[in-house]
């Protein structure tokens, strides 16, 4: 946890009575933990935690505990760059698609070139860089909402999936690239896993913590972060002000690109053949972590902590409700409702803290 | 004040009604009494057996709300019922969570698996997992080809390219010359394998069309499309029940004559049959597919039988047509066909 205040801005109260530096530090630091974005998702995730140890016999075990952090991960590697793109005020509904673009792409090249497999990989992230520059671009020129571009990216993504695997292919998932060169090492940076006793730590743990801990440093020690708080906030003063919007919001959708790269390369390496049809909705998952974590709607507030918390909450009440054995016709409506929960729980936490400052 | 009371009485008077209305108009036929009433002749639910009650899960790729599925885990229930055991099922349309939700069932260490592999190579994984663990497993509907090489102890399920070429010669024996085959899924490996087959063994000309599956304003706009701008199609075979019969209204629309076929089974389709509105069905049986795989575990636990002598059980395809729709309209409204 960060000991800077996150640049939000708070508005200014009657200064606080001078009774005593003791009293004055310790209420600052109450605040302080008040005004932080994740604040409610931590206590969002700490109830959902304990309410599955009780309901759930298995969920406590080692290796459950790791395929639950192992479900949270694959939400938690998108959900950071999506986190800070609505912090910076947009959204991507193409991110879901993506992934499965990005690993297609790997495939596909590797094998129609007879490539060494880490030349796909370069390619694709090549590529899927570009995807993003291009929605990035096309909002900047065109001023229209994000929402309205990234669905038609989400359209135009699906399609081409489905029509370039089936062109090149002459199938719906691509062919097994496994016995190519460089797919062994490949799969050791996407998709291995260290055996800790008798437990698997997937490295998209790694990989998910990393990234939360990159996006963490940028927002909060950088000139960027203050860049991508101060677009989401007031584009129109941010640049006023001399901040280069338009770069930045294109390098927020890039970064959701290159995340996009590391889970497409994830799933490609894991199960080698890719199925085209495949990430459609996922996009949603990745916003409701974000937002079940502090990210508000509106841009300008926000944190990658907050998003990682998201991602495992959903990352356990996914496998909790498996867990518990109940009925999964119901799983959908509980997402919803914990949705709502976390979000009005982080609605009231800022209020409080608000009111406090 | 005043239009608050004025409200509160209107709101009383329409809930009045809608109550009376409900009590007064009662349906002799129909309903959830006859529903009920059919339940309770059916099977009393006890066990048959004494042995250990043990836990068999079942992990499918089927997506939320899946009438196919339905019926496989009704099959899958019932023998669970008899067989003493305590049946738990999940499922995700997406690959890689339909892996984590195997994985959950090998962390709660469960007696049996049941798996669906539409996807094979990412199920490979977790599925040598269950078999280190010491869980047997059986593989159900879809991935036949990969189903002995993971090391499964028998597949069950209807190999679609078999179906296909079912429905092919069937159209032949029809005197059909020209057939549509409505793909309602774009990006399914079954279903395409289900309109190859099909093209194999025709011997007129076989056409496909995607069509739009969760979507059924769309799809019954595209067939129609499609019957009016060729009339010479004489056939549509639809892939799935729930599409026969808006290839019906298709049809009615276009003022088509082209005979409607379908694969897999339900009530509407069973009444099609009957009244002869669809021609023919090509059934694969899934209430068979969920019996026999939870049957089949319990044998291999205590007995170490295993069926299938490392091929396939296959359960279709059945074709049925008019003849046999009587029967079957009976089985499909109690959800076992």
């Amino acid at each position: 946890m960060s000991h800077t205040d996150a640049p939000t801005p708070v508005p200014a109260g009657p200064p606080a009575k001078v009774t005593g530096d003791e009293r004055l530090l310790h209420r600052s630091l109450a605040r302080r933990l008040m005004g932080r974005p994740e604040l409610g998702s931590v206590v969002g995730a700490a109830a959902v935690f304990v309410f599955f140890s009780i309901v759930a016999e298995p969920f406590l075990r080692a290796s459950s505990l790791s395929t639950v952090l192992y479900a949270s991960s694959t939400i938690g590697i998108m959900a950071v760059p999506v986190a800070l793109l609505m912090i910076g005020g947009e959204f991507d509904l193409s991110a879901g698609v993506m992934v499965v673009s990005s690993a297609l792409i790997s495939s596909m090249f590797s094998y129609q070139m007879t490539a060494n497999t880490w030349v796909g990989v370069g390619v694709s992230l090549l590529v899927t860089l570009a995807i993003g520059a291009f929605n990035g671009l096309l909002l900047t020129r065109t001023k229209l909402p994000s929402f309205i571009i990234t669905l038609g990216t989400f359209f135009m993504l699906t399609g081409l999936n489905l029509g370039f695997t089936k062109l090149i292919d002459g199938t719906v998932s691509t062919k097994s690239i496994a016995d190519m060169e460089g797919f062994d090492s490949a799969r050791e940076v996407f998709a291995s896993h260290l055996t800790l006793g008798s437990v698997d730590i997937q490295i998209t743990i790694l990989w998910w913590i990393v990234l939360v801990a990159l996006a963490t440093w940028i927002l909060l020690r950088t000139r960027v972060g203050n860049w991508i708080f101060a677009v989401g906030g007031n584009a129109d003063a941010a640049r006023a002000v001399g901040v280069p919007v338009t770069k930045t919001k294109i390098g927020l959708y890039m970064g959701v690109a290159f995340a996009a790269w590391v889970s497409g390369q994830h799933l490609l390496f894991s199960y080698d053949a890719i199925q085209s049809g495949d990430g459609v909705g996922n996009e949603f998952l990745y916003i409701i972590a974000a937002a079940v974590g502090g990210c508000l709607m509106t841009g300008g507030f926000g944190s990658a902590i907050g998003a990682a918390v998201g991602a495992f909450i959903f990352g356990m009440a996914s496998k909790g409700i498996v867990y518990a054995q109940w009925n999964p016709d119901w799983y959908k409506f509980f997402l919803g409702a914990m949705l709502l929960l976390a979000t009005l729980l982080n609605a009231w936490v800022r209020k409080r803290a608000e009111e406090k400052a | 004040m005043a239009r608050v009371r004025r409200r509160g009485r209107v709101v009383g008077a329409v809930l009045a009604a809608v109550l009376g209305v409900s009590l007064a108009g009662c349906s002799s036929t129909g309903g959830l009494r006859a529903e009920q009433e059919r339940a309770g002749r059916a099977a009393g639910g006890k066990a048959a057996v004494n042995t250990p009650r043990w836990t068999f899960a079942m992990v499918t790729h089927s997506g939320d709300g899946d009438t196919f599925w339905d019926i496989v885990q009704n099959g899958a229930q019932q023998a669970a019922v008899k067989d003493n055991i305590k049946f738990v099922y999940g499922h995700d349309k997406e690959a890689q969570r339909q892996s984590e939700l195997v994985q959950s069932y090998i962390d709660q260490k469960v007696d049996g698996l049941i798996v669906s592999l539409a996807k094979p190579s990412a199920m490979k994984d977790v599925i040598a997992k269950a078999e280190k663990a010491g869980i047997p497993v059986i593989t159900v509907n879809s991935g036949a080809e990969a189903s002995k090489a993971f090391g499964a102890l028998s597949h069950i399920g209807q190999d679609e390219t078999v179906a296909g070429e079912a429905v092919g010669e069937e159209l032949n024996k029809r005197g059909r010359k020209k057939a549509l085959c409505v793909l309602h899924e774009q990006g399914n490996v079954g279903h395409e394998q289900r309109c190859d087959g099909a093209e194999k063994t025709f011997k007129g000309d076989l056409q496909k069309l995607y069509v739009e599956g969760t979507n059924m304003p769309d799809v019954q706009s595209s067939i129609e499309s499609k019957l009016q701008s060729d009339s010479s199609i004489d056939a549509v075979v639809t892939l799935g029940a729930p599409f026969a019969p808006t290839a019906v209204k298709a049809k009615e629309q276009a003022g088509s004559k082209a005979e409607i076929d379908t694969f897999d089974l339900n009530a509407q389709v069973a009444t099609g049959l009957k009244d002869g509105s669809l021609g023919f069905a090509v059934d694969q049986q899934p209430y068979l597919q969920g019996y026999e795989a939870v049957d089949l575990l319990w044998l291999y636990k205590y007995n170490s039988d295993v069926l299938g002598g490392g091929k396939p059980v296959l359960t279709g395809p059945q074709v049925i047509t008019k003849k046999d729709a009587a029967a079957l309209q009976e089985y499909t409204k109690r959800g076992t066909r």
